[in-house]
């Protein structure tokens, strides 16, 4: 008997301290501090030979719509567009912003959110500015 | 006493397991399609004005008059968001659920009866200037729409999309532009 407790013990600890660990606080998840920012950053950002940044931001608009994106929002002096479209059951959202980047640059950052998470695979936004870059015939530049 | 052991070490690494798994992006859902290119035809509409403005204060009168309200617009981008909650009881499905939980309950067991309660619909429209060798304005709109149950949780979620749908609309469109409209 107290040898059957005491491996139920053990598995009830080791099982206790496995949560534990899968645990993640409440700052780190506000802060996104478990991702290398710089990292994810470099990944949703490109920059545009261009100065027009109310053309880039309606190009962006017409190009979430056709990779099947509902914009719901969208604001000219921050430069900001976002959209959402359903994955199977899973809601994927998304925000890109428009900023000036220099005398003749345009930076444009994409922020794509999948369930609560950011998507962190770069391949989607490669497809993203591929489809943009496409669409305002000009090449998307990696952010050094 | 073994089983419970391996039962839980079990159950804790499958929620270790699930949480890492959930909500993966595939490659293929940012990406152009064949698909994309009719569904843009099947959404956009032409008009032969050059006034942005002018096509803007029609669609917005149109969604007033098929009982939408706005949530969101910037003018500046051409985007409009609107919204209408609807009912969503259809009679046939209340009725089977009611049954079915008479039943239920008369066979001993709590019936816990669900139907499709509301739903949200939801239109984002972009209107957008062409500058190519005709001057015109384009028109595209998305429809969505989100089911509740009675039970408050979310039913179906789906982007309406039969052509009729738009075509209903460009046609009240084109009434109020006193325009024809034109396919991409």
């Amino acid at each position: 008997m107290k040898k059957n407790l005491r491996k139920a013990l053990i598995y009830w600890v080791f099982g206790f301290l496995l949560l534990l660990t899968a645990c993640v606080s409440t700052q780190k998840r506000l802060l996104d501090s478990d991702t290398s920012q710089l990292q994810l950053r470099s990944i949703q950002t490109r920059t545009f030979d261009t100065t027009n940044q109310e053309k880039t931001l309606r190009t962006v608009m017409a190009t979430l719509q056709d990779l099947g994106f509902m914009l719901d929002a969208g604001e000219v002096g921050l430069g900001t567009v976002s959209g959402i479209k359903w994955v199977n059951i899973h809601p994927m959202r998304i925000t890109v912003s428009v900023r000036p980047r220099g005398e003749t640059q345009m930076l444009v950052r994409a922020n794509c959110q999948i369930e609560r998470k950011p998507v962190q695979d770069p391949l989607p936004y490669q497809r993203f500015f591929a489809a943009l870059s496409k669409a305002l015939f000009l090449e998307a530049q990696q952010v050094e | 006493m073994k089983n419970i052991g391996t039962l839980w070490l079990a159950l804790i690494s499958f929620l270790i397991l699930s949480a890492c798994i959930q909500g993966q992006v595939k490659p293929e859902h940012l990406r152009l399609t064949p698909e994309s290119l009719a569904k843009r035809q099947l959404q956009t509409r032409v008009y032969d004005t050059g006034s942005e403005s002018e096509v803007l204060a029609a669609s917005s009168a149109v969604l007033q008059d098929i009982g939408f309200l706005v949530d969101e617009s910037e003018v500046q981008l051409g985007l409009i968001v609107a919204s209408k909650e609807r009912t969503a009881i259809q009679p046939a499905e209340v009725t089977a659920q009611i049954i079915l939980a008479i039943l239920v309950s008369l066979s001993g067991n709590a019936a816990d009866p669900v139907w499709d309660e509301r739903q949200i619909m939801r239109i984002s429209l972009v209107v957008t200037p062409i500058m190519a060798e005709q001057k015109g304005t384009a028109v595209r709109i998305t429809f969505q729409r989100i089911v509740y149950t009675n039970k408050g949780t979310i039913s179906k979620r789906e982007a309406l999309g039969t052509p009729k749908i738009y075509q209903e609309f460009f046609d009240k469109l084109s009434k109020a532009l006193f325009l024809e409209a034109q396919k991409l």
